[in-house]
């Protein structure tokens, strides 16, 4: 059954199209840096841009911090919000049911060409960006400028990178788990993705206003770009911790909601 | 005979509406049911019911001998379902589509996987599609799709929701010989339909539903039994009357009903009273005609409810 759903994401041509085109912005972005040399001053733009002029190796993360705020999570959001939803509207829910599918079997399936979906995208955002960023250019292969100024070996420098990829997918994992909760729900696809979208606006939307600081702290984009502070010296754990325990949270709470909703509804579909 | 499909004082109720209202339907194995009734009388809701993705208000569904939904996973693999018209992965092809939901779930082994599309893609007609995505298919070609899916692991039963839909008359004839001859092998076939001369040309037992009751449930042999008069076709329906006198219960243009069911003797009476008759059969009520005594309006015909009650 994960076979039959990762067979139907990756043979799709929409997805690798989605893929592509999240690659377009961080490489147009390169082109001209590259080209004007004008790099935003330190503390200033995404993170990370302003010391790629100077070392390539740093662009993956850059790339990362590029599409981070906008562009993975409307990627997300319309994968995951297709994937119950999707198949209703095309009709092809009923005869997954009816085969049998197994309705927890088919929903665990879903997530798990959605995580698939997450982790190949924001791979592939970072290999492109390495091979952007070394091509375009100049590469310190030797060591690494860490957030706070400090020297990091090429070693620290990968294993942080692999941990900032980590993170960043159980960060987009939480917007996942929001529409495909709502994909449970419509047999819109469209409906599903908007709502997800419309709770990420919400919520960045909030982080922003001091009235709503008391709830900042559970809204769900609060900790996305804590993946910088693990390229301090030494890591800044406390946020990169409470992000993972808040999109712990939302994931298994939505994906409970979820669960229990799809696995007693009257397919009309 | 066996038990396919029985359900017992079945109940959906959607909000204040009651789709499907305390039905007892019972297939047994062998027949071609035909599930009669106007659109929006629960036909639908109650085939999703059957296979299990509408879950009851009241009532049980027992499917091959098995409670549903409870044993879907072992029961389903056995139930071939077309369920309102057939719906397919428009960018993949169409053996494709069938072996992804062949691979969907239990009960179709994948080393088998590829003859038994070859064999059912030859069964409805479609051995020389080729590659071509279904985006591509007619709306005929993907009922046939949709027929094929349903035959994909041999099915003891087959339910099917308006099979013919889309197709053009030589394809309607072909895919019920196919589904008689699938019949006589041994396979039980529901079939839902509001075509009467569908149901009529193919069923040995009906049922009816009129608004979410079964109004009606029997073998068509004997719904359309004689009735004991006799037809006669003439020229001079006033000479019937006055030749057999008192027998006659009704005159409608040259077609005139006399009572008793033997045509012969009938026939020998106005021969020898010199009355011309042209046709002579013994009367037997339509399938439309029984239908439509027992379900009375059409189902999706809103009336406007009287104010003041």
């Amino acid at each position: 059954m994960i076979a039959v759903e990762l067979h139907k994401l990756f043979r799709r041509p929409r997805t690798w199209t989605t893929i592509a085109v999240l690659n377009a912005l961080p490489l147009l972005v390169a082109v001209l840096l590259q080209l004007t040399d004008l790099a935003p001053r330190p503390g200033e733009g995404p993170p990370f841009l302003s010391a790629v002029l100077t070392n390539g190796t740093l662009f993956p993360l850059a790339a990362l911090a590029i599409v981070l705020p906008l562009f993975l999570p409307i990627a997300v959001a319309v994968v995951a919000g297709d994937s119950v939803a999707g198949e209703a509207q095309a009709g092809t829910l009923r005869y997954l049911l009816a085969r049998p599918a197994g309705r927890t079997r088919l929903l665990v399936a879903k997530l798990v060409s959605v995580f698939a979906f997450v982790l190949v995208t924001v791979v592939v955002v970072a290999a492109v960006g390495y091979v952007v960023g070394t091509t375009l250019f100049e590469a310190q292969p030797i060591a690494g400028t860490s957030v706070s100024g400090s020297t990091l070996t090429p070693e620290e420098l990968t294993g942080r990178t692999v941990l900032a990829i980590g993170y960043v997918t159980v960060s987009m994992l939480g917007v996942a788990a929001f529409a495909l909760f709502f994909s449970t729900f419509t047999d819109s696809p469209l409906g599903a993705t908007l709502g997800a979208l419309a709770v990420l606006v919400t919520s960045s939307l909030l982080f922003t206003l001091d009235a709503a600081s008391p709830i900042a702290p559970y809204l769900p984009t609060r900790y996305w770009l804590a993946f910088v502070d693990l390229f301090r010296d030494p890591i800044l754990w406390r946020d990169v911790v409470r992000g993972l325990a808040l999109q712990g949270v939302y994931v298994g709470v939505l994906l409970t909601a979820a669960w229990a909703n799809f696995t007693t509804k009257d397919i009309t579909s | 005979m066996t038990a396919v499909i029985v359900t017992r004082g079945l109940v959906k109720r959607f909000g204040r509406v009651r789709a499907v209202d305390g039905i007892d339907l019972d297939v047994r194995a062998g027949d071609v049911y035909g599930f009669l009734g106007a659109n929006g009388s629960g036909k639908t809701t109650t085939v999703r019911m059957l296979l299990g993705l509408v879950l009851p208000t009241a009532g049980e569904v027992e499917l091959l001998g098995r409670r549903m939904p409870r044993a879907a996973r072992s029961v389903l693999p056995r139930v071939g379902a077309l369920i309102e018209g057939p719906a397919h992965h428009g960018h993949l092809s169409g053996r494709a589509n069938l072996s992804l939901l062949d691979a969907s779930g239990p009960g179709g082994s994948w080393r088998t996987r590829r003859r038994r599309i070859d064999a059912v893609l030859e069964q409805v007609g479609l051995a020389g599609v080729g590659r071509r995505p279904v985006a591509a298919y007619s709306l005929g070609m993907r009922q046939r799709l949709g027929l094929a899916g349903a035959l994909l692991r041999r099915p003891e039963l087959l339910v099917l929701d308006e099979p013919t839909n889309g197709l053009d008359p030589q394809g309607i004839a072909e895919i019920r010989e196919l589904l008689l001859e699938l019949n006589r092998q041994g396979t039980t076939v529901f079939l839902s339909s509001h075509l009467l001369a569908e149901i009529e040309q193919m069923a040995t037992r009906v049922g009816v539903l009129d608004r979410g009751r079964l109004v009606l449930q029997d073998r068509l042999a004997t719904l359309t039994a004689p009735t004991g008069a006799t037809v006669v076709r003439t020229p001079e329906p006033d000479r019937v009357r006055a030749a057999l006198d008192g027998r006659v219960t009704a005159v409608d243009g040259e077609r005139v009903v006399v009572k008793g069911d033997d045509p012969a003797e009938v026939n020998a009476l106005l021969v020898g009273a010199g009355v011309p008759v042209i046709g002579l059969a013994p009367e037997r009520p339509t399938l439309e005609e029984v239908v439509l005594a027992a379900a009375r309006a059409a189902g999706d015909r809103v009336e406007v409810r009287e104010r003041g009650r």
